[in-house]
């Protein structure tokens, strides 16, 4: 009897550990495991090569670049879409048909396949025959290379995956926004607080738990872009729009380097590791939680 | 202080009117009281009083001046919530200070008006928690302390005491009385809750439906109802009220048709003597609330269920009373629920021995 009492908790959590540890921890020990190898994943024997794949990792100018890519797209991804989507949940926090029509128009390539997306936007940023480009020329402006040139291609990459997060970014914030009982606005105003004040000073701390979570969240999907770039680049043109995970993916499914592909991968894994305990710790100490 | 003048104000949302041609001037210095069943406008009157709301007719004075277009912070008012509406993410000074500094106070004044407000309202071993952190009390505190720190002509008070339990809010209600008496500021309160409004107020304005019912003094209030529905609002139990009609041995003599008797529960004597002379009705007890100095009885009679209430008297155990309300102690009203003044009344039981 007394085994079994203190053996039921852990038959109970057994399923779910036994899921995550076979389908999550492995893995990744797996994966560091075979950074340390050089295999082509087919041969039967792998090359113990000690930290050989991070040295060559570390001094390829090519994933220097891809790192920088990566940097400047997440950057920018973050950013926008996060800011973007404040100003339009400021703009949208109101019932109206009108207001609920646009809500809804922003959010719905949410639901669209990245893949459609990615092949709508290929279309539309089409130099000769795209939508933008006619729309630019109609204004006078000279055509652009979009995704076809090294110095706009990132850039473009970046607008899709703006338009793609903005509702699901603006959503998060409305909610944000009707959290906040009306009668704060009021006392502000008795309280003779300017607009921008009232944005600031109130609102704003109010909404950090809404800004931290899709900092956080924006910024670990976009380290870990791959679809768009497969579809609409790949990773070309120089290597301008190569990111990390398409590398990965690159030298482990189309070059067959395993081991080195598996050192980017654990260059990753760190990346954004470091990443979510610098969200925890703020989240800790500066995050206003009702 | 400052008096404010509500003149022939109206109030629609959308397609619905709220309030219709409102007038009301409060005294200066005086402790208000709009109280009401909820759903009356009381406080929508308030909040427009604040500028929170806008009116859709009329005008509104503080201070001989009209503030129909002055935004909220420049009425020189200041309002305590019912929800409190701290600022979640600022420590309770920043909370108190958040007003001083908005109105461009240097910082040394602002220190020193922020530590005597605490000071008055024992808020300073707390200044730098946060609202979370604080019971419903001192929360309660500190929305009075940011309203006080702006030293405002009028303070308005939206039920801000519906939130405390029973023993804290009998307690918050001395210290608001107290309060008023220190700094003899007008203060405008708006509850549902007739105890809390007969407690405090100096000056009491009933409402249903957006009509002022009447604005008196507590005593009138109680004493001299002006209608049906003050009568019955005003008072616990609230009084009983008869239909004319059912009324057997009495005589009124009245120039208008009466509509209503009513009478109230304190002023019913259970087995008085024949020396008194009243309207006397027979029941049967349904309930007895025994509290101590006071006893509530539910008494069923031919007319319907009315209540007694007795002072210091040990508790009624027959099952049948007769019960004697003096003629004196009864009101009348007319058939639209107005007063009736001079009207009398006498037994009828001799007239009717003698015609039948």
């Amino acid at each position: 009897m007394r085994t079994w009492e203190k053996l039921r908790p852990y038959s109970m959590v057994a399923p779910a550990i036994i899921v995550f540890s076979l389908f999550f921890i492995y893995p990744i020990f797996y994966m560091i495991y075979l950074s340390l190898f050089d295999w082509n994943f087919v041969s039967p024997t792998k090359t113990f090569v000690g930290i050989q794949n991070f040295k060559d990792l570390l001094t390829d100018p090519d994933f220097r670049q891809v790192l920088t890519n990566t940097s400047i797209y997440t950057l920018l991804t973050v950013t926008l879409t996060t800011g973007l989507a404040l100003l339009l949940a400021l703009w949208l926090n109101r019932k109206s048909f009108f207001h609920g029509f646009v809500q809804g128009a922003i959010f719905s390539p949410h639901i669209i396949s990245l893949v459609s997306i990615s092949l709508l936007w290929s279309w539309l940023m089409d130099p000769e025959y795209g939508l933008l480009n006619w729309v630019i020329g109609l204004a006078g402006f000279g055509k652009l290379d979009w995704l076809s040139h090294p110095s706009t291609s990132l850039v473009s990459l970046v607008i899709v995956a703006v338009w793609k997060g903005l509702g699901y970014n603006t959503l998060v914030f409305i909610a944000g926004l009707q959290s906040i009982p009306p009668d704060i606005y009021e006392a502000a105003s008795l309280d003779r607080s300017k607009p921008w004040t009232t944005f600031s000073k109130l609102i704003l701390p109010m909404l950090s738990p809404s800004i931290f979570f899709l900092v956080i969240i924006n910024m670990i999907g976009s380290f870990q872009v791959f679809e768009t770039i497969a579809i609409m680049t790949q990773g070309g043109p120089v290597n301008s729009t190569n990111t990390l995970v398409y590398y990965i993916y690159e030298y482990g499914f189309r070059f067959f380097k395993i081991g080195y592909a598996s050192a980017a991968g654990v260059i990753l894994l760190v990346i954004v590791g470091i990443l979510t305990i610098i969200y925890f710790k703020l989240l800790s100490n500066r995050v206003h939680y009702r | 202080m400052a008096k404010i003048e509500l003149k022939h104000i109206s109030k629609k949302f959308k397609d619905e009117t709220v309030i219709e041609d409102l007038n009301l001037t409060i005294k200066d210095g005086s402790f208000t009281v709009l109280v009401g069943p909820s759903g009356c406008g009381k406080s929508t009157t308030l909040r427009m009083v604040a500028g929170l709301e806008k009116q859709t007719g009329g005008e509104i004075w503080i201070d001989d001046e009209c503030v129909n277009d002055t935004p909220p912070g420049l009425r020189d008012v200041a309002m305590v919530f019912q929800n409190y509406a701290l600022y979640p993410t600022m420590s309770v000074r920043g909370n108190i200070e958040f007003g001083l500094k908005n109105r461009g106070i240097a910082k040394r004044e602002r220190e020193k008006l922020i530590a005597d407000i605490s000071e008055i309202v024992g808020l300073t071993p707390h200044l730098n928690k946060k609202p979370q952190n604080l019971s419903g009390g001192q929360r309660q505190r500190v929305a009075l302390a940011r309203a006080m720190v702006k030293q405002p002509k009028v303070f308005i008070l939206d039920e801000p005491l519906s939130n405390l339990d029973a023993k804290l809010r009998n307690q918050m209600r001395t210290e608001l009385i107290q309060l008023h008496k220190r700094l003899g500021t007008t203060f405008v309160y708006v509850t549902h809750d007739q105890v809390e409004a007969m407690s405090m107020g100096d000056e009491i304005v009933v409402m249903n439906k957006g009509v002022i019912q009447q604005a008196d003094t507590p005593m009138k209030l109680y004493h001299d109802p002006a209608n049906r529905f003050t009568a019955e609002f005003i008072g616990t139990p609230a009084m009983n009220m008869m239909n004319g009609q059912d009324l057997q041995g009495i005589e009124i003599r009245s120039a208008a048709a009466v509509g209503h008797v009513g009478f109230r529960p304190e002023q019913a004597l259970i087995g008085a003597g024949a020396e008194i002379e009243g309207y006397e009705i027979e029941g049967e007890i349904l309930t007895r609330e025994s509290l101590g100095a006071e006893n509530i009885y539910q008494i069923q009679s031919r007319t319907g269920v009315f209540f007694v209430k007795t002072f210091l008297a040990p508790l009624e155990t027959a099952a049948r009373v007769k019960v004697t309300i003096p003629y004196g102690q009864l009101y009348y009203f007319g058939l639209n629920g107005e007063r009736l003044r001079g009207v009398e009344a006498s037994s009828k039981r001799l007239a009717a021995a003698g015609g039948r």
